[in-house]
């Protein structure tokens, strides 16, 4: 198979890192080889976090970094958040999955007014294929705000070729007793909304939607790389 | 064989216990921190936080020279502090196996600067390995433990943040006992400063003998690809000589390449490099740091080299940077959004409820001049504060707060952590009383480690391993060195705060202000654990008038109206919002019910 490519963005706290262990951790299971990356230390702070994913046959991945232009989905937990690593997507089969949701910088002078409230719109502008999803609203919903990111990778989960059950073992094993089944509900919402939003996609057997303006109708496949 | 997805760093502590480490020393420091936070977790390793980097070395120098298997970490500016025993133990040598970790962070991800150990290590003429994924991490432990031995030599294995905090699938294997080796007490051998010329000889030769080693160990391999071994260069033929985290950069960018993978950086295998720069048109060298491989190439004479002037040397590498450096790949055309968008930066910042906030809060008011130190307090030279207007290195804050005052600058504070304090502080407090200074110093105590992610320190009470210990008494500390003018504030109590550094200010000799709090990331702190409710703002009572919004927490936002409003899963009832509010509108959620 190809090199699938993720990267998933947030404010520290959102719990980005969280989810994208849970996907490189899903991936193993499912018997691919995986590597993965963050950075630690000052940038948890309420700065900005993120972390790449990659997953493929065995031996075959070697950097831990997402190449720019070859990410499949970058999944942001923020609006801003996301805009800053849209850049990495495949601009012709990648897709934005972001979080309906805004974090004003709070170390930012005046940042509410600068702040890009109009970024999905400039990314669809741009021809990229952004999906907002209301996860914090969602997360809500389901009696806690914090599962936000639980939600999102729900959603990415329906974008992936990886087995549903895998995902489920995965949640049961690095989610503690106390809140597992509020997650694994967390996490079906997302799947839900990934479909309500779009038909789910695999990452073979279909092909990409050509040209023209991608932000409605079915998702299109996001297509690994081919560089390996 | 068992596979698991582990960090770099995991893997290293995953190494070290099984080839037998039983002692582990160091002190935290991003990207090294985790290594022992996991070493910790095994029973059979005595693994440490220490109160600096030079007592962890020399500590774990004591521990290797007394038989034992050694692992110390430390992120590369610790060895800054540590290079004092580093540059002397060589001439010694050790006993027991002796690995150094030293945890470069090109990007500066975490750092004041850019430093590439493998020059440290050059003078220090101690061998350097560099693994370059997970795997590597963890058995590149082994393999330096018994180089150490072999050698009596101490061996720093050099990583870098990706690599350390990069994850992989690594093989596991089980744990080797190692037994203690016997030490003898050899006092021409180990009192290196009166015999120092018996063992200066003895470095030069081990070196030659590693520099024969480096020629046949199976850790510097060739990928031969493009050319063939003693092959003449054939027209076009590209080889690529790497470590580290780059190898995996250039499999991924270099398919046809040969590869001269360097796994051994120091002492450089020169004559199977001279055969690999000879058998390729082109040859690269791609190393994250300085140009440590391609000076050693140069000075070899080999001329068909390209690195440094290709790859350059600020920051760090990514696949991206060295397709673009040698354009061997077209890459998909670069979008560049943040030309068009405001794409602004999202700097880190206090957590909810953090202790400090009062305290730059008050400094920004005072309009001093404040040197500060390492830790997430250098987040008080960020808006909305920007009152801390020096930061260098450890323990800097006093030094710099005593020279700016012998220059006229009387309105000067120091302010630095407890753990900084401890770790290089305190010599400079009882300079500074030793030389007739008048300084201010702030000691922001919050019971631990906090920017690297809440690691005990002896002010702290408990150990790595999660013992109590004595817990240093700050106070009488500072006391002893001779301040007379101390004093012990709430840090939550913002008027207090503002009270004890005003007073501070006006007394004419050396005054200690210590703003005590734990870290709000500590377990104790959380709400359950304290019995505390979150904060609420009762709208009948709020008149609009932003004060709370002038705490800067980040708990509080507005809502439609243009009321507060405390996100209760945030607050961490601190109080300090409730405290300036004029119209008492904000106070814990069940009081309100």
């Amino acid at each position: 198979m190809d090199t699938t490519n993720l990267i998933f963005a947030g404010v520290g706290g959102q719990g980005v890192l969280l989810i994208a262990e849970l996907t490189a951790q899903t991936a193993v299971r499912a018997g691919h080889d995986v590597k993965q990356t963050e950075v630690h230390g000052v940038s948890q702070r309420g700065g900005s976090v993120e972390s790449h994913v990659r997953f493929g046959d065995a031996n075959a991945v070697h950097s831990p970094l997402v190449r720019a232009g070859q990410a499949d989905v970058v999944v942001g937990l923020e609006k801003l958040e996301g805009l800053r690593y849209a850049d990495f997507l495949n601009p012709v089969t990648g897709s934005l999955l972001v979080n309906d949701h805004e974090i004003i910088p709070g170390s930012v002078a005046n940042a509410a007014e600068k702040y890009p409230h109009h970024a999905m719109d400039f990314l669809r502008h741009k021809g990229l294929r952004v999906v907002e999803l209301p996860a914090s609203r969602c997360a809500k919903d389901l009696g806690d705000g914090r599962m936000a990111n639980v939600i999102m990778v729900g959603a990415l989960s329906a974008l992936l070729a990886l087995p549903e059950e895998d995902w489920l073992e995965t949640l049961k094993e690095r989610i503690p007793a106390k809140h597992r089944e509020a997650n694994l509900r967390a996490f079906q919402a997302g799947r839900r909304l990934s479909t309500d939003f779009g038909s789910p996609f695999g990452l073979s057997g279909m092909q990409p939607v050509a040209g023209g303006h991608r932000d409605s109708g079915p998702l299109s496949p996001a297509k690994g790389d081919n560089h390996d | 064989m068992t596979k698991q997805l582990l960090s770099g760093n995991e893997a290293i502590a995953r190494g070290a216990w099984e080839a037998g480490v039983k002692f582990a020393s160091g002190y935290p420091g991003t990207p090294s921190t985790e290594i022992l936070e996991n070493l910790a977790k095994y029973p059979e390793v005595d693994a440490q936080w220490s109160a600096n980097e030079k007592v962890a070395f020399e500590e774990g120098m004591g521990a290797a020279i007394g038989g034992l298997r050694v692992l110390v970490t430390m992120k590369m500016v610790g060895l800054n502090v540590a290079a004092d025993p580093f540059m002397v133990f060589p001439y010694a040598g050790t006993n027991g196996g002796f690995v150094l970790i030293s945890a470069d962070d090109p990007g500066m991800h975490s750092s004041q600067n850019e430093q590439d150990n493998r020059y440290l290590a050059l003078m220090a003429k101690v061998p350097v390995l560099e693994p370059s994924d997970a795997q590597e991490c963890k058995d590149y432990i082994e393999f330096g433990l018994e180089l150490s031995e072999a050698h009596e030599t101490p061996v720093m294995m050099r990583t870098t943040t990706r690599l350390a905090h990069h994850k992989g699938l690594v093989a596991l294997g089980d744990r080797v006992e190692v037994s203690r080796k016997e030490f003898t007490p050899d006092v021409k051998r180990f009192s290196v400063p009166i015999y120092r010329k018996l063992r200066r000889p003895e470095v030069e030769k081990r070196l030659e003998r590693l520099r024969e080693f480096a020629e046949s160990t199976p850790i510097n391999r060739v990928e031969w690809r493009a050319s063939q071994p003693g092959a003449a260069a054939a027209k076009g033929s590209v080889g690529v000589v790497t470590s580290g985290i780059a190898y995996q950069y250039v499999r991924e960018v270099m398919p046809a390449a040969s590869v001269f993978r360097l796994g051994l950086t120091h002492p450089l295998p020169s004559r199977s490099l001279i055969e690999f720069c000879a058998a390729h048109e082109t040859v690269y060298v791609v190393e994250e740091g300085e140009a440590f491989i391609e000076s050693h190439l140069a000075a070899l004479g080999a001329t068909n080299m390209i690195g440094k002037s290709a790859f350059g040397v600020i920051g760090e590498y990514s696949p991206d940077r060295i397709a673009a450096a040698i354009a061997a790949t077209p890459t998909a055309p670069m979008q560049d959004f943040s030309k068009e968008i405001a794409m602004l930066p999202r700097p880190p910042m206090f957590c909810v409820g953090c202790g400090h906030r009062t305290v730059f809060d008050v400094l920004r008011q005072l309009k001093v001049t404040v040197a500060g130190d390492i830790g997430c307090y250098t987040m008080g030279a960020l808006p909305p504060y920007e009152a801390e207007h020096t930061t260098f290195c450890m323990g800097a804050s006093i030094g710099t707060a005593f020279g700016l005052e012998r220059a006229g600058h009387e309105r000067t504070v120091a302010i630095i952590g407890d753990s900084t304090f401890v770790h290089a502080g305190i010599p400079a407090l009882i300079d500074a009383v030793f030389n007739g200074s008048g300084l201010t110093l702030v000691i922001l105590d919050n019971s631990t480690t906090g920017m690297t992610g809440q690691q005990p320190h002896p002010g702290a009470g408990t150990t790595l391993k999660g013992k109590p210990a004595p817990k240093l008494d700050l106070e009488a500390m500072v006391r002893a060195a001779g301040v007379k003018q101390v004093q012990i504030v709430d840090t939550w109590q913002r008027k207090e705060v503002g009270r004890a550094i005003r007073a501070a200010l006006l007394q004419g000799e050396p005054s200690v202000v210590i703003a005590r709090g734990p870290c709000m990331r500590l377990p104790e702190m959380k709400l359950s654990e304290r019995a505390a409710s979150p904060y609420v703002v009762d709208e009948s009572l709020c008149t609009k008038c932003d004060a709370c919004f002038k705490v800067w927490c980040p708990a509080i936002t507005r809502t439609a109206e243009g009321f507060p409003i405390i996100d209760t899963l945030d607050c961490t009832a601190c109080t300090v919002c409730a405290q300036v509010c004029p119209t008492e509108a904000i106070g814990p959620v069940d009081s309100r019910q």
